[in-house]
């Protein structure tokens, strides 16, 4: 699994280092074989998922990228996945996804179809990119932060009862096989991409036990990694420092709960949950999706005018050309997203533009050579 | 109790909320015979820059003649319980004025603060974060109040080993603890001129837990037809956080999403170093630096003296406040305030380099 896991972050390589043109260290030889159109589950979602996907397919197609998509209906009220669903992804192993709605507790029933798509594929890492795109302005500069985020336990367990009327539990489980896979793929991240630091985010002064098991792994693995700098932070004291000094964080691995309200917050400082990409990476499955909010599936004023942004989905997907071992056509798309946002005359209302998805669309088609 | 509250709530009105030369208090303090009775106030200094900023505080306090003695308790961190006499200390004065406690990491010993806060049912911590004119920060009109849920949710300390290797921590959120929190803060909204209240959650993950959180609040918001109120989930609260913070006006959270919230307000506001904050029970409050109770600083700043004594200080006032004493609130925010914007004596967290000691001597010269 580890032989598999380190290709797999092989092709996760080179995702950040928005302001150069890209350098790569790794040559990739072609094998036989590659190159070969390669099928794709693609999930538009709800809300503005369907727009941002579709924006996906079009850049796709200008660019001839040798990927076909097989599209599959899921929203985010049905019960539970589709059955065809599950076997697709595991037939392609890889799924590009817009975001599936969430739907707050009416009587309580229906639980996250995010949360359960991570849980049967066992994707138990997510990847969110923040960095300062230049050309977006931002109040914050130098960031440039990698949270990596355990994704399948946690307090996400979904373990709830209620005790007594009016007395609820939840359980927030912690395990040292989970927290020992997300510290080795945060440390084999940070050294495949020539990161310096991890810092571990916890609570474990007050949590003693279960963010206690989680900074054992994370110390042990770190014992393995001599020439990367590992340090701990309380959750608290890591959230103020993000907003008063981001540059000191590099690649940050967390929890789940506390690595939804980093990454999220990482991503605002940074320009937005609307720009920044991610993935959610198993150790067979892959599913990109836009970075910080899986479950943001925009207001229904900006469904109607058609101006969601689909940088986010976008510089994901190119995310997902590296994966599947297509570098050239991933260095294609990021250049020219980043440079259409550069320039700043095509932006979406979230960025303080006032483009459709459509125009952001074609200036990126129009970009790409 | 609620008699009690509104008591308590209309002694914690106007606070450092209201603009900075010449707060105007829309309730006239009449004197009672017996006001002005010098008060005692349990005094626990803490540990590493603890003692340091408490001293400043009594140093102030001091200049200014106020009316408080300090009873002063040593505790610290490590101890195994917060001593009984602490307690009953605090339940005889039923106020308190406390630097950090640092809470170990790993086990054995649980979080003397929220010991403190469990025994004394001190259910609302307050957390005012603003903008302060001369201390210069990337985020402009942040006037925030963040009012977090205090003894239960995450922070309950139920933890086990289920086996080796899978450890389980329970959060248990309840009825009544929801709703008395949601009523604290729509009363202090109501009181203080506040025109929204959001509700932090993540109902659509743990749809049991925050959804009982939710409910609480909307069935105490019906009794509040002038303020409005609406919630938002957490993790794209963090991100309108930092992007557009002039959003938020009153916040009302669980334990956990609080202490993030808080902190990460008070760090786009200025710095956990200058925002004032307190802990209110029904009947006992304690009064300590806003966001972050376990930091205690690193030991640099503790042999370089250099801690920042704006948080303590300030949040003396609002105890000062509550003690009813509000001229001498007024004056200590005064004078703290036009330290902060002359801006020539800043500690190191607010980007200056003057000591402790040397903020304490300005504030006291600023006084008059």
């Amino acid at each position: 699994m580890s032989r598999r896991s380190i290709s797999l972050l092989k092709n996760l390589r080179n995702i950040t280092n928005g302001s150069k043109i890209q350098t790569r260290s790794v040559t990739y030889m072609p094998r036989p074989g590659d190159g070969k159109p390669r099928p794709v589950t693609l999930i538009p979602g709800d809300g503005v998922g369907p727009l941002v996907t579709n924006a996906v397919e079009q850049v796709m197609e200008a660019m001839h990228a040798p990927v076909y998509f097989e599209p599959f209906e899921v929203h985010g009220d049905m019960k539970s996945l589709p059955e065809g669903l599950l076997d697709s992804i595991k037939k392609n192993k890889v799924c590009l996804k817009g975001g599936l709605k969430t739907p707050l507790p009416v009587g309580g029933g229906v639980s996250s179809l995010n949360v359960s798509l991570r849980k049967e594929l066992d994707l138990f890492a997510s990847l969110v990119n923040c960095f300062n795109l230049p050309g977006l302005a931002s109040r914050h500069e130098n960031v440039d932060i990698v949270v990596i985020r355990e994704n399948t336990e946690g307090e996400y367990a979904g373990l709830e009862h209620e005790v007594v009327p009016g007395v609820v539990e939840s359980l927030k489980v912690i395990t040292k096989f989970c927290s020992e896979r997300i510290a080795k793929y945060a440390f084999e991240y940070a050294y495949l991409n020539n990161r310096k630091k991890v810092t571990a985010v916890h609570k474990a002064n007050i949590m003693k036990l279960a963010d206690g098991l989680f900074l054992e792994s994370c110390q042990e693995v770190a014992k393995k990694y001599p020439s990367i700098a590992y340090n701990e932070i309380i959750v608290d004291n890591c959230c103020m420092q993000l907003v008063a000094r981001p540059e000191q964080f590099d690649v940050m691995v967390t929890p789940n709960l506390y690595g939804n309200l980093v990454a999220n917050t990482a991503a605002g400082i940074a320009g937005g949950t609307g720009v920044m990409p991610g993935g959610n990476v198993g150790a067979e499955y892959a599913v990109f999706e836009q970075g910080a909010s899986a479950g943001n599936v925009g207001k229904d004023t900006t469904e109607e005018q058609k101006n969601a942004n689909p940088v986010a989905l976008l510089l994901s997907s190119a995310m997902m050309l590296r994966h599947l071992q297509f570098p050239s056509f991933a260095d294609r798309l990021e250049t020219a997203v980043k440079r259409v946002i550069s320039e700043g005359k095509c932006r979406t209302e979230d960025l303080g533009g006032n483009s459709t998805t459509q125009e952001v669309v074609n200036a990126v088609i129009a970009n790409l050579d | 109790m609620a008699r009690r509250s509104a008591s308590i709530l209309s002694r914690l009105l106007a606070n450092p909320s209201s603009p900075f030369i010449a707060p105007s208090r829309s309730i006239t303090y009449m004197p009672r015979p017996g006001d002005g009775a010098p008060r005692t106030v349990t005094l626990i200094p803490g540990d590493g820059i603890g003692p340091l900023v408490t001293g400043a505080v009594e140093q102030v306090m001091e200049a200014m003649h106020a009316p408080v003695h300090f009873e002063r308790y040593e505790v610290r961190g490590n101890m195994r319980r917060v001593p009984e006499e602490v307690i009953e200390s605090v339940k005889r004065n039923k106020v308190c004025l406390k630097g950090g406690l640092a809470t170990p990491v790993g086990g054995g010993v649980s979080s003397l603060n929220m010991q403190l806060r469990k025994e004394l049912d001190i259910f609302a911590s307050l957390v005012n974060c603003i903008n302060f004119p001369g201390l210069a920060t990337r985020h402009e009109n942040v006037d925030i109040v963040v009012i977090r849920e205090n003894t239960e949710g995450e922070y309950s300390g139920l933890e086990h080993e289920v086996v080796p290797g899978v450890v389980e921590s329970l959060k248990v959120i309840t009825k009544f603890c929801s709703e008395r929190i949601a009523r604290y803060a729509f009363e202090y909204a109501y009181l203080n001129n506040r025109k929204k209240v959001t509700a932090v959650h993540k109902a659509n993950i743990m749809k049991l837990a925050d959804g009982l959180f939710l409910e609480s609040c909307r069935e105490v918001a019906k009794h509040y037809s002038g303020i409005t109120y609406n919630e938002i989930i957490v993790d794209n609260c963090c991100m309108q956080l930092v992007a557009k913070p002039e959003q938020f006006d009153v916040m009302v959270t669980p334990n956990l999403y609080g202490n993030l919230i808080a902190n990460t307000a008070a760090g786009i506001a200025g710095g956990t170093g200058v925002m004032p904050g307190g802990n209110v029970g029904a009947e006992h409050a304690i009064f300590e630096q806003g966001a972050s109770a376990g930091n205690v600083g690193n030991d640099k700043i503790v042999e370089q003296k250099k801690a920042n004594p704006v948080a303590l200080l300030l949040s003396s006032a609002m105890m000062l406040r509550h003690l009813r004493f509000p001229t001498f609130a007024d004056r200590l925010e005064t004078a703290v305030k036009q330290v902060i914007q002359e801006g020539k004596c800043r500690t190191k967290d607010v980007g200056g380099d003057c000591t402790t000691q040397e903020v304490v001597d300005a504030v006291i010269a600023a006084l008059e």
